[in-house]
């Protein structure tokens, strides 16, 4: 498996599209520290683009990796190669070198601007980790939909659809049902429906960081409690998590009985 | 003439022979216990309470102007029994004492010190630790309560009183106190043209400010910090508050000021900060907030109804959740000249005030004013999206609540 992530992941650093990710970070990085001067401000542009650019880039990226990569992958299965092992590496080598081109872009122009001397590390490491999560959740998404539709303009199109359906259509929807259902008790049904969307459960870790007296305004044991203690933290990192190993598991398992 | 002369010549030496000092103190003074000392004296004595530890209580000083001061390390322990000093006098001066343990009462407001009728008080360098009510001052005048510390160790707003409560109070200096876990901070009853500054007012249970039937008041330079719910200003005119702290008021009903049925008063040069609202005003009139910094509030300010000819000017509002939150007409109050971190506009003409207007009330503060738990989707696109529609065309947010000359540039000052 390490050779393959290997061989996934220096291919990955070789190819232009990952120079153009670390560019395109850097740049932001640089942009919005240098002409805005203020880490505040900063940190929370930085938050809406890393919810709604990272799942997207990851999404893509995945999908148009194992398309491009499937003949080499039919060329690897022909080999006394563990499928599941193949499998994994690629999707590691996606998620390292996306993730690394994150965190390199961002950090850099951070770094030179002075980040360890300030407080805002702790919002920018969690803003980081948050970007990992959502890179590793997204891609494996991605890898899902691939393995599952053999038409590349099918797999493309169903990937760009379940980003837009997790980053925009799904808020749309739980905001209606919250106004539609308001006469009911309603704190347990929004944090859970919070959990079912990576892309929420990561803006949530975010708030509680950024915005937590605003979330504390609201009148419910069950939101005091998960907003004023870090009993939200503990439970959102858990559900990020479990968001990770399901679609990998599912990958493993439908490349063992996938048909090439 | 000179028989007056002489009268008033004998009144004035035998005023200072009688005004001697006597000290108090465990063995070898004149006295060794406090209210002997009181009983003993004379208006216009000094007593000087020498260190050590005074198991004393319900001290009584009745129509006495006696000038209490004690050494540095002089304790007296109520032992839970009743007030430490109880004093109805004129030209009263206590300092330099540490009160410990007032008794808790739900019947009676036991205090360390109590001051009933007293004018020209000063009440100085005095720490109260685990206080029931620290200083409770009915009914006077001319006061100065300075450099005092007082401490509670209260559970709950039924079984802890206020700091300092001033009831039916005139003309009344409280500078330079450090008051923390009480319920109230300061509380001022009835009291008028007093004078608050540099106190620093922290975890206490219910208000660190509190202002009540109480008119021409002025506090400036105090911090409020994490009190239960920040500072209310209720049922008072003409209340000026300038360049205060209040910060981390954090809770379902916390804020940084809550103003209730104000007229006439003046914010200036205050900073709120990290509170969950800054302001929640409700039946204010005539009030001017000019040049404050509202700073990572979750709201700026929450206007509720019955608000009129209220000036917002000249303030900053930095990355608050919420700007503004508001319900009702926009009854004749005006926001103009404000600067706000969430503007997108621009400046063709350079003048320093952008040239498209700006609205500081956004649909999703409507949302959540009507469906509370839909706060979890704060700043997300979705919702960002359906903001951006809203400012383009208002529908549920009022047309014309406006700043039409938003700044450019922070307020400074």
């Amino acid at each position: 498996m390490f050779k393959i992530l290997k061989y996934s992941f220096f291919d990955l650093m070789r190819s232009s599209w990952s120079y153009v990710y670390f560019a395109f970070y850097l740049l932001l990085g640089i942009v919005l520290l240098f002409l805005n001067n203020d880490l505040s401000k900063a940190v929370i542009t930085l938050m809406n683009v890393i919810i709604v650019l990272v799942p997207l880039i990851g999404t893509i990226f995945g999908v148009m990796y194992y398309y491009n990569s499937k003949e080499f992958t039919e060329l690897l299965l022909a080999q006394p190669l563990k499928r599941s092992s193949i499998f994994l590496g690629q999707y590691l080598g996606v998620a390292i070198s996306l993730s690394m081109s994150l965190i390199l872009g961002l950090g850099l122009p951070f770094i030179a601007y002075g980040l360890f001397k300030s407080n805002a590390i702790w919002d920018f490491s969690l803003l980081l980790i948050v970007g990992m999560f959502l890179t590793f959740i997204f891609s494996a998404l991605a890898f899902n939909i691939a393995l599952s539709n053999e038409n590349r303009i099918k797999g493309f199109g169903y990937a760009i659809l379940m980003w837009l359906f997790l980053a925009i259509i799904y808020d749309g929807l739980f905001l209606m049902s919250l106004i539609l259902f308001e006469d009911y008790p309603l704190d347990k049904v929004s944090l859970i429906g919070t959990m079912l969307n990576p892309i929420d459960l990561s803006r949530t870790l975010i708030l509680l960081k950024l915005d937590i007296s605003a979330l504390l305004g609201y009148t419910g044991a069950v939101f005091k409690q998960f907003f004023g203690t870090n009993f939200g933290l503990i439970i959102s990192l858990f559900a990020l998590l479990i968001w990770v190993a399901l679609p990998v598991i599912r990958i493993v398992l439908k490349s063992k009985r996938k048909d090439f | 003439m000179k028989i007056r002369l002489c009268i008033l010549l004998f009144l004035i030496t035998t005023y200072f022979a009688a005004a001697k000092t006597i000290t108090v103190c465990e063995a070898g003074c004149d006295f060794n216990r406090i209210q002997t000392a009181v009983d003993s004296s004379k208006s216009g004595d000094h007593i000087f309470i020498k260190k050590g530890l005074y198991k004393e209580s319900n001290i009584i000083i009745y129509k006495k102007s006696l000038h209490i001061t004690g050494e540095e390390g002089t304790i007296i322990d109520t032992q839970q029994n009743g007030y430490g000093f109880s004093v109805e006098a004129t030209d009263i001066v206590i300092k330099n004492l540490i009160i410990k343990n007032i008794e808790i009462s739900y019947t009676k407001e036991y205090a360390a010190i109590l001051l009933f009728k007293s004018y020209d008080f000063v009440i100085e360098n005095i720490t109260v630790e685990n206080a029931f009510f620290g200083f409770l001052i009915q009914k006077s005048k001319d006061g100065l309560v300075h450099n005092n510390t007082i401490s509670g160790e209260g559970k709950a707003e039924a079984d802890s009183g206020n700091a300092i409560h001033l009831w039916h109070c005139e003309n009344v200096n409280i500078t330079n106190n450090d008051v923390r876990r009480m319920r109230d901070g300061i509380y001022l009853e009835f009291g008028s043209n007093s004078y608050i500054s540099n106190n620093y007012s922290t975890g206490n249970m219910r208000y660190g400010l509190h202002f009540m039937f109480s008119n021409e008041n002025t506090y400036e330079n105090n911090t409020f910090e994490a009190n239960g719910a920040g500072v209310a200003v209720m049922f008072s005119k003409k209340i000026k508050m300038f360049n205060n702290v209040f910060k981390k008021n954090w809770g379902t009903a916390s804020y940084g000021i809550l103003l209730k049925e104000i007229n006439d008063a003046e914010l200036k040069h205050n900073i709120f900060e990290d509170n969950t609202i800054g302001i929640n005003a409700d039946g204010t009139n005539r009030i001017t907030y000019t040049a404050n910094t509202f700073k990572n509030n979750g709201y700026a300010i929450k206007v509720h109804g019955a608000c009129y000819d209220n000036i917002y000017s000249k303030n900053n509002f930095l990355y608050n959740s919420f700007d503004l939150s508001y319900s009702g007409n926009l009854n004749s109050n005006k926001f103009e000249n404000n600067y706000w971190s969430n503007y997108t506009g621009y400046d063709l003409d350079k003048n320093g005030i952008g040239d498209i207007p700006y609205r500081p009330v956004k649909l999703f503060s409507y949302l959540v004013n009507r469906t509370p738990e839909s706060i979890v989707l704060l700043r997300s696109l979705f919702i960002d999206i359906i903001d951006f529609s809203e400012k383009v065309s208002p529908v549920f947010t009022p047309e014309n609540l406006i700043d039409n000359q938003p700044l450019m540039t922070l307020v400074t000052w």
